[in-house]
């Protein structure tokens, strides 16, 4: 390959690496956005997702590079996986909200986080004790159809996820601007005590917030698993971790943030470990998480001020 | 609004309440005798304890358990006392562990010149075939990496003194997940993923360290209970309020004269600083160091010790990593045995085969989350039992005049003329909202100035503008003649003009001395040295400024503030 070729190899590389990551990364922003909480189950939650995602794809028959599917069948098994890991996950990040983190609500400080932390352990060595510490195979149920873009690569695989990203991020953005629970969200996002007072139930915009961002993470962790073929107990740290980058670079709070602020992570993660070197990415993407931080903490999108003192 | 504030007294009795289950620990507090006593007997029980167990593997998880209490301990300094949470604290750990690494061990060995000759005579290195070796003692490597990771803790605190404190845990977390991976990524410094090779053992009066863990265990011992010493000298001193005033409001610390940025500077360096001298303890014993040591799960395996003792109190955190340790190393292998011998015995295949140890995370997380539910306050609670007032205090009556020494007052100079406070212009904007537009205003000495106005009209940023809590767009303010406009609130307070609060902005977790004390904060000077030493200048300072009560006009000596003993500043009713 040529060196252009090569570096078109890894933009189209980091957009599905984005794709992954901005899916993500919502379930961090909307959580924060209505409850200024760093939600650190929610990398777990997307660990766990890819496990059902799995466990789906293995119900339908399919397991390592065994079967390809085709046409309605394709639709049908890859519809089944992702109803399951999503459901699945949004049902967990219910069920966390509701056991772990509701208690806890409108105690001041970094209590929640610290909870959070907690039930990303327990998560974690639930699976690990339950499944195993190694790694499992992803069936890979899509056939070898390839395009060739100026010496690079596209397969099937890369364009069904940039589509179903951007379905599930319409379908996000469509649910957010149109409904009225979307509404709801948006104005407890700005001022739950006002959203309260003109009758929004918040207790259920939370619920609604931590369903559709668990059930986003289910999503990524499925493409995760179609993307590189495997998944273990420990892929939540390092994908979590980037995911929370890219909602902090995109401005945490904003949905298209997080959308644009993944894409970004993606490629930096694909054009620095090729530009660069592999051993140097994470150093890049941490670099990048404590100097938004630190210099621009509202992000590319974010809302100046988000602070309720 | 009601449903909220009873939330708010809800939560405050929370705080405050002792747990129906305290541990019998704080009784003992309570009675210097027996404290000393306590102390006493705990002491010899470690000391005696490699002679009486007379095994080296469990001398070493002893001393292991040791080098995680004292890390702990650092960590309580930031998060307990300051309230910083940091969730990279190990990063400090790796630094204190890869600086003696490197100075005591073969991993560095350039070339021998004649440069190296007056460090070869003060010891410090050696030549070794030609080649410079490094074997910089121990015993000056422990105060060095202290002073490194210090170092390093104000650069990496510096950049989080702005930001709130979920943000700043994140930022903390990054610069945590940096520094082991820049450890790999440098192999010659660090000898990357395989590992530093051929760490020198401590050695005193000619006598090796060697393998054996009692040497280091002893060590161990000897730095917790410096460490344990050191961190109650700091809580109990004008540091120690001055941190905890941070940690529950910093607004209204601010206002008392704090400056935020020195103390909290201050607590990530000590608390950095604790964390370095373990780590040369720690690389010295195991005679390597790899960069999975230092990761994320140890950062917040501390977090878990302190949160489960008890966050802010010195006992408790090290309870809590000495029992966290101890469940590690001892008990759930034991219990694996016993559940696999019990898997043999009914010839169940999967019971025989269960390994607990590998789901200590498991229990890490359970005691995190139960914490947060149940008991935030730990197993021993920082916080201080409360004293039942008798009914003589009941109906005391605080009387005025009590206290003659308001020496940090001085009087304001009678021949004076002008005003003593003079406004101009002063212009506040909120985005696109003026709070306050070209205010001017003028105040004479030894005059009273009421500012009137309906709600919003702008008091409350007038007096934030003026005492530096907030900064004005435009316009200057001027305190005696001199410019205190876009000052620090802690500088304003120093030049003597103090911000009080409608709502009282009390600490509710600092006794009612340290909430008075706090106030003489500006007034006072000892810092953490002085804090530490405690001369006989620092003591005479915190009595003179302590508060005490007059019975019958006559006043009773004052005293050093004992470590937990609250004191309520009442004379007896008038006759």
């Amino acid at each position: 390959m040529t060196d252009g070729a090569i570096l078109l190899q890894q933009v189209i590389n980091g957009l599905s690496l984005g794709a992954m990551y901005a899916l993500l990364a919502i379930g961090f922003t909307m959580v924060y956005g209505i409850l200024e909480l760093i939600n650190f189950a929610h990398f777990n939650v997307f660990m766990i997702g890819s496990f059902l995602g799995l466990w789906a794809l293995e119900a339908l028959g399919l397991s390592g590079q065994s079967r390809v599917l085709t046409g309605l069948e394709l639709f049908g098994a890859l519809a089944f996986a992702f109803a399951v890991a999503m459901l699945g996950s949004g049902l967990l990040g219910v069920a966390i909200e509701r056991i772990a983190l509701r208690p806890l609500r409108g105690i001041p400080g970094t209590t929640g986080m610290i909870t959070t932390i907690g039930v990303s352990y327990i998560l974690f060595n639930i699976i690990l004790l339950g499944a195993g510490a190694e790694s499992k195979n992803y069936p890979n149920p899509m056939p070898r159809l390839q395009w060739n873009i100026s010496g690079a690569v596209v397969d099937l695989r890369e364009v069904l996820i940039w589509a179903i990203t951007l379905a599930l991020m319409v379908g996000l953005q469509l649910f957010v601007s149109r409904t009225r629970l979307g509404k709801a969200m948006r104005a407890t996002a700005q001022d739950s005590e006002a959203a309260r007072m003109m009758g929004v139930d918040v207790d259920r915009v939370i619920v609604a917030a931590f369903f559709l961002g668990s059930a986003l993470a289910g999503a990524a962790a499925l493409i995760f698993g179609l993307y590189y073929n495997y998944t273990s107990f420990l892929i939540g740290y390092s994908a979590g971790l980037r995911a929370f980058t890219a909602a902090v670079l995109g401005g945490i709070g904003s949905v298209p943030g997080a959308m644009v602020g993944g894409v970004i992570i993606g490629l930096i993660e694909t054009l620095g470990g090729q530009l660069i070197a592999v051993r140097w990415t994470d150093v890049i993407i941490f670099s990048i998480l404590v100097l938004v931080l630190v210099f621009a903490p509202t992000g590319l999108f974010g809302r100046a001020a988000p602070t309720k003192s | 609004m009601t449903e909220q504030v009873e939330q708010k007294a809800a939560r405050l009795t929370q705080i405050r309440a002792p747990g129906r289950w305290v541990l019998p620990s704080l009784g003992i507090a309570a009675m210097p005798r027996l404290r000393t006593l306590g102390v006493s007997l705990l002491l010899s029980i470690a000391v005696l304890f490699p002679p009486l167990i007379n095994n080296d593997g469990d001398v070493d998880a002893a001393a292991n358990a040791l080098s995680f209490a004292a890390l702990a301990l650092g960590l309580n300094i930031v998060v307990g006392f300051a309230g910083l949470l940091d969730l990279g604290y190990a990063a400090f750990f790796a630094i204190g562990a890869y600086t003696y690494g490197a100075l005591a061990s073969f991993q560095l060995h350039p070339a021998w010149t004649d440069f190296w000759q007056p460090f070869a005579w003060l010891g410090l290195v050696a030549n070794l075939n030609g080649t410079v070796h490094f074997q910089v003692s121990f015993w000056l490597m422990m105060p060095l990496a202290a002073a490194i990771a210090a170092f390093f803790g104000i650069l990496f605190g510096a950049p989080t003194l702005r930001l709130k404190g979920d943000y700043l845990a994140i930022v903390t977390l990054g610069f945590g997940e940096i520094v082991p991976i820049v450890a790999r990524n440098s192999p010659t410094l660090t000898n990357g993923a395989q590992g530093l090779n051929g760490v020198i053992p401590p050695q005193i009066f000619g006598y090796s360290f060697g393998i054996s863990a009692t040497p280091y265990y002893y060590v161990g011992l000897a730095l917790v209970v410096f460490l344990m010493f050191a961190s109650q000298r700091l809580k109990f001193s004008r540091v120690g309020r001055a941190w905890m005033a941070i940690r529950e409001d910093e607004i209204a610390a601010a206002a008392m004269g704090v400056n935020r940025v020195k103390f909290k500077l201050l607590a990530f360096a000590i608390g950095a600083a604790f964390a370095g001298a373990t780590g040369t303890l720690y690389v010295a014993k195991l005679q390597t160091a790899t960069p999975e040591m230092f990761m994320f799960p140890v950062s917040v395996m501390l977090l878990v010790m302190i949160v489960f003792g008890g966050i802010g109190n010195v006992w408790g955190v090290v309870v809590g990593a000495l029992i966290l340790q101890i469940l590690q190393s001892w008990f759930l292998q034991d219990l694996s045995r016993w559940i696999n011998a019990l898997g043999r015995l009914v010839d169940i295949e999967w019971l025989q085969h269960v390994q607990l140890a590998s789901s200590i995370e498991l229990i890490f997380g359970l005691i995190l989350v139960f914490m947060m539910l149940y008991r935030r306050q730990g197993l021993i609670p920082a916080s201080r039992r409360v004293a039942a007032l008798t009914t003589e205090q009941q109906t005391a009556l605080p009387t005025r005049g009590g206290f003659d020494n308001l020496q940090g007052l001085g009087a304001l100079d009678e021949r004076r003329t002008g005003p003593l406070l003079e406004i101009e212009n002063l212009t506040v904007r909120f985005g696109g909202l003026v709070a306050l537009r070209s205010v001017a205003l003028s105040m004479p000495a030894h005059s009273v100035l009421a500012v009137i106005g309906p709600n919003g009209s702008g008091k409350s940023t007038l007096f934030n503008a003026v005492t530096g809590l907030i900064a004005a767009n435009e316009g200057s303010i001027r305190f005696e003649g001199e410019e205190i406009a876009g000052r620090s609130p802690h500088v304003v307070l120093e030049r003597g003009i103090a911000r009080t609060f409608q709502n009282l902005r009390l600490f509710p977790n600092l006794t009612v001395l340290e909430n008075i004390l706090i106030g003489m904060h500006a007034r006072l000077d000892a810092g953490a040295v002085a804090a530490l030493a405690r001369l006989p200048r620092t003591q005479r300072e915190e009595r003179e400024a302590c508060p005490t009560p007059t019975v019958d006009g006559v006043r009773s000596p004052g005293r050093w503030p004992r470590n937990r003993s609250c004191y309520c500043s009442t004379s007896p009713p008038p006759a």
